[in-house]
Formats: C-alpha cells, structure tokens, sequence
C-alpha cells in the first residue's frame, strides 16, 4: 500500500545574517494511511520546520526548501506554489497549532473560523457551514455549543480554545492532521483531555495523525510509530514498543532515561538523568554525526563521518556508527 | 453602547467648560482689543469709544464678562463678529462646510493611498517597492504643507497654467461646469495635505500591518488554504486596521490645525483662514468661537476613537 505522506530528503534552510541555518537537513519521514506518528525531539531540532514545510506555512523568506520530495497521496507537494497548495491546506490536511492563545484571530468569532475553511473548501452555503460549524463544535465537546459558535476566542479558556483549534483542523475531514505540540502551552489534566479528544476524533473520522512533541509521556501515551529528531535529522525510527523496550540511538536512550519514573520504590530512585550539554547550531554544522559533542559513546568515527539511517532490526531505524559492522568498532 | 456615548457626552461637559474658562482667561490676557483702533483713530471722539466699550462690557472684569459669555453659549448666541458684523455662529456656519470639503477629501485620499501602499508594502518588507514606498513616505513627510503648497502653485499654477491657485466660493457658472471648477481649485490643496496625510500614514499602517503579519493566528488563516488575499484582508488587516483607526480619529483635530497654513496658501475661505484674520484684526469673539469649535472637535473625535475602538475589537468592552 502506498504511504499517506511520504517525505523524501527534505532540506529546509533560513537565510540568516550569519549564515545559513540549515533547520531540516534530509528528513526521511513516512506516515501511513490512519496511522498515528510522532516526532520527537527537543527544542530546535526541526520538528516544527519539518511540519510546516508541509504546507510551506515557514516564512518564504528567509526560509526555502532547497531539496527534497513532499510525496502526499502520490502527489509531490514541494514544487506546487502557495495558490495551488491552498486546496491541499486544511482540505487534505489539517494543522493544530502548538499556541491556542494566539492561534485564533481575535476579531473573529470562533464560529467564522471554522466556518470559513468549509465555505471554501466544500462550497457550503453561510447556513450550512454554520450548522456543520455547530456540530464540529459539539463534536469536539464544547458545552452550548449552538450558542458558543457566536463568542469571540477571548471568552473561551486555553483548554476550550484548543478544541475549537480540534475543530477547525478536523472540519473539512482531512486524510491527515499535523499536531504541532498541541498540549505543550496547555496544564496537565487539560493535556490528557486534549490526547484523548485527538484519539476520540481520530476513531470517528480514521484520519492519520503526525503528533509532533517533545514530552515523551504523550509519545508512549499515542504514538504508532515514533521518529526522534535531532539537529535537522532522524537519527531514530521505531514503532512505539520497540523505541521505548530497546532505544538503539544514544540520543534516545538518553531522551527516555530522562522521563521520571514513579514505579521504581525510594530505594531504587536514582538522580534523573539529563543529556549535557545543548543543540548545536546549525549554520555550517560541523562533519560526522551532529550528536556527537553530546555523545558518551562517540569515538574517532564519529566526528569524521555521518552515520546514515540504516535497518537494524524490522522496522527499526536509526543513525549511529554504534554497532555498525561495516566500519571499525569503538 | 448608548449609555457609554451618553455618559462620556456628560463626562465631557465639564472639560469643555475647564477649556473654555482657560481660552477666554488667555484671550482677555492678550494685548489688543476690538476696539483698539478706535482709541487711536482721530475722528471718533474718545467719549464715544468709552461709551462703546461699556456698552459691550469690556471694561467689566474677566470673570463677570466669561459669565456672561457662558450664559449667552448656552442659549445659543455665540457673539457679534465686529469686523465682519454678522453673528459668529452664522460666520462659522458660512465658512465650516468649505474646511470639511477640503479636510475631508484630502483624508479620503490619504486613506486611499495609505492602506493599500502600507499593507502591499507590509506583505513584501524590504522589497523594492517597499523601499521607493517609505523614502517617498520619508520626503512626504518631511516637507511642511507651506513648502509644498508654494511649490505645487509654481509648478502647476504658474508654470503649467493648469489650475486655479486662489479658492474662490462664488464660482461664475453653474451646473456642471461648476462641479468641475470646484473640484479642480480643491486638486491643489487636497494632494497638498492628503499627501502630507498619507506620507506619514503609510508608515504607520506598515507598521501595523508588520506587527501583525507575523502572528500566529495569520498562520493558522493561511493553514485553511483561504487564499493570500483573504489571509491578508480578512485577518490580518481587520487586526491591523485597529490601531491605524484610533490614529486617524486622534490625528484629526491636528489635522485642522494643520489645514490652518493650507488654507492660508490657497486662499480657502475655510474656518482657519478665519481665525488668522480674526486674530490679526483683534476679533475676539470670533477666535474665541473658532478655537472653542476646534476644542469641541478634540473631544468629539477622542469619543469617536474610543467607539470605534470598541467596535473594531471585541475584546473591548463598554462599561
């Protein structure tokens, strides 16, 4: 069966004054048809780039793609102007922003918002886009929604504006929602209501997710599948068990030692363990592997040469010279 | 909404009084009277003149004679014009309309210019039409009104011989003719201070446009695929537009001072050409009159603004 969205090599890079800022360095991303994915990484390593590329919603300029393929339902999106991605965008796939305080436009009632998208994309009249507005509203478990639809985003709260943020993704049924940090701005139990509404939603309409995160928690929580991010590339790829049973890539690893855990008794905590050190930057990034500075098992490779995504067990991927057969061992 | 305009009506009483007390106080301060010229004029007798005076009260003190100028506000007599001599509300009626055709056109044109220029330039920053927008935005503004009034009467009166350079109320035609000559004396000083209007405009627009551009919610606009064009109007300039508003409703009493020197150079019959010959001619009912109209302008667009404020926003509420 084909892939949903298949991305091939992407590349985008921000024109700086310093340089250029190569934010997504040849990402290999593939999301099938109803699957849930997430994209894991922490601030800055191009998770959100790789997302907004999408529907190249990234300032042009000073960003640009520079290379690779945006394969969605066989179709390569890269080279398609903005006019014509407009039917792709919130049609084909929809986009939940990480920020619902600022998200939503503030002169418009919510109901507008999400009645706009319907009237452009399924030539709804303004009373039946309105209606379907109503019903996306009680979809996504807004109290009085029928009412509500006439309220400014102001006078909802932050958990509420983003299930309007919910509803206006899913109302024109895409085949594929792109969550950028949708919980991150939000407190914890609103946090799990969100998850649970996206998974409620996703069983209703099959549409695929890509989850984009960097709390681990709501990875193990939602993901199929699980792609880490780290300096502009995958350096790991899994499906959820085996990312969180076995972690191959050090950068992984280290993500997961540090969740806190609370089934381990007193006797048995230990320190929670933290990754030294920070993301590199990212204009003329050094050669070899970019995890490396940060890396406790790097060795001479590893500064030298880029390691590349290679299969080590069904499925599984990953980029590291660890274990690597083919070339000398540490 | 009613009961907010009413009671800022109310609130706002008081304030004119306190503006009115300071602008007649200052008037009474200021050297020269009506009547000056004929305590040096030979053939008026200076008994005459004494009796003129007590008739018209100005040997009374300050206060007695604001009061009674207060009493006669209120009941709708705004005083003698002793120049002109004709009644000042009459005078000012006269001469208001010609200053809300010229002003009002020339913030028409400014508008036209300085919300489609600022937001196209806002959508492409640091383009090359961006760039030629502000530098003209930056010579626009940068050149007082007198400077380039004199230079479009050379340019286009003198040299070109394609328009008037003096206004004139009693055009000799009538019909359409007429329209035409009245729109081609009011071409001069309407791009005069439209453009002096838009030249700073722009900028601000741009600015706000800028502001807003970058928001997050105009992401999200863009991410329903509506189209950059309704991205742009529809939801970046309705949010843009709010403070350019209140700028223009703050900015229009300036704007009457400002049309002050316009109306000067064209020869416009208009209420500020008024007030400098009524000042030059010591006609203090008349500058008191003027500058309390202008007064009452200030406040009526402060409420203007602060309407339109709450209207354009809904996060503003009246309370």
């Amino acid at each position: 069966m084909a892939p949903l969205l298949e991305i091939k090599g992407l590349k985008t890079h921000f024109a700086t004054d310093d340089g250029m800022v190569q934010a997504v360095d040849g990402v290999d991303i593939t999301l099938q048809k109803g699957e849930t994915l997430c994209v894991v990484g922490e601030s800055g390593c191009g998770k959100t780039v790789t997302a907004m590329s999408i529907l190249k919603l990234i300032a042009m300029p000073p960003g640009r793609i520079v290379a690779g393929q945006i394969m969605f339902e066989g179709r390569d999106l890269v080279p398609l102007t903005s006019r014509e991605l407009d039917d792709v965008r919130a049609k084909d796939i929809g986009f939940i922003f990480q920020e619902p305080m600022t998200s939503l436009n503030p002169v418009l009632t919510v109901g507008e918002q999400i009645a706009e998208s319907l009237r452009r994309h399924e030539g709804l009249s303004h009373k039946h886009a309105l209606a379907r507005t109503v019903e996306m509203l009680k979809l996504v478990q807004i109290p009085n929604a029928a009412a509500r639809v006439h309220d400014y985003p102001h006078q909802f709260s932050g958990g509420m504006r983003q299930r309007v943020m919910i509803a206006m993704a899913l109302a024109c049924k895409p085949k594929l929602v792109i969550a950028d940090e949708p919980t991150t701005a939000l407190d914890v139990t609103i946090q799990a209501q969100i998850l649970d509404l996206l998974q409620d939603m996703k069983d209703r309409f099959g549409m695929a997710v890509m989850l984009i995160t960097h709390a681990m928690g709501v990875v193990a929580e939602t993901a199929q599948r699980v792609v880490v991010m780290y300096a502009g590339k995958v350096v790991e790829e899994a499906d959820v068990e085996s990312l969180f049973d076995s972690p191959r890539h050090p950068y992984t690893q280290g993500l997961i030692r540090s969740i806190p855990r609370i089934d381990l008794d007193a006797a048995h905590k230990t320190r929670l363990e933290a990754i030294g050190g920070s993301v590199p930057i990212l204009i003329n990034p050094a050669p070899g592997c970019r995890f490396a500075p940060r890396c406790r098992f790097a060795f001479g490779r590893c500064a030298e040469q880029e390691p590349v995504l290679r299969e080590v067990a069904p499925g599984h991927r990953m980029a590291c010279h660890l274990g690597d057969t083919q070339g000398g061992t540490p | 909404m009613r009961q907010y305009i009413l009671r800022r009506l109310l609130i706002a009483v008081p304030s004119l009084l306190g503006i009115s007390l300071v602008l007649f106080t200052v008037l009474a301060l200021a050297p020269g009277d009506p009547f000056a010229e004929l305590v040096t004029n030979p053939n008026v007798p200076p008994e005459v003149a004494a009796a003129l005076r007590t008739k018209f009260g100005l040997d009374d003190p300050v206060y007695v004679r604001y009061l009674r100028w207060l009493a006669a506000m209120a009941q709708g007599d705004w005083g003698f014009s002793f120049v002109s001599r004709m009644n000042v509300d009459t005078l000012i009626l006269q001469r208001l309309p010609t200053t809300l055709y010229v002003i009002g056109s020339a913030q028409i044109l400014a508008l036209l210019i300085a919300i489609p220029v600022g937001v196209f330039a806002a959508t492409r920053p640091y383009s090359i039409f961006d760039q030629i927008a502000n530098t003209l935005a930056f010579i626009g503004f940068s050149l007082p009104t007198f400077f380039t009034g004199l230079l479009f009467i050379l340019v286009f009166s003198i040299t070109l011989d394609w328009l008037p350079f003096v206004y004139t109320t009693d055009i000799k035609a009538t019909g359409f003719r007429w329209v035409i000559e009245q729109v081609r004396q009011a071409i001069m000083p309407v791009m005069v201070l439209g453009l002096f209007q838009a030249a700073s405009m722009t900028r601000f627009v741009r600015s706000a446009m800028l502001d807003v551009i970058r928001l997050d919610y105009v992401t999200t606009a863009r991410a329903k695929g509506l189209g950059q064009a309704r991205v742009i109007v529809k939801h970046a300039m309705r949010n843009a537009m709010i403070p350019v508003v209140t700028l223009v409703a703050l900015q229009m009493p300036a704007v009457f001072g400002g049309a002050i020197v316009t109306e000067q150079i064209f020869r416009i019959p208009g209420i500020g050409s008024l007030l400098i010959s009524s000042i030059l001619s010591n006609d203090t009912p008349v500058v008191m009159a003027v500058t309390f109209v202008f007064a009452c302008l200030v406040v009526l667009f402060n409420l203007i603004a602060d309407v339109l404020y709450g209207w354009l926003d809904p996060r503003i509420s009246f309370r």
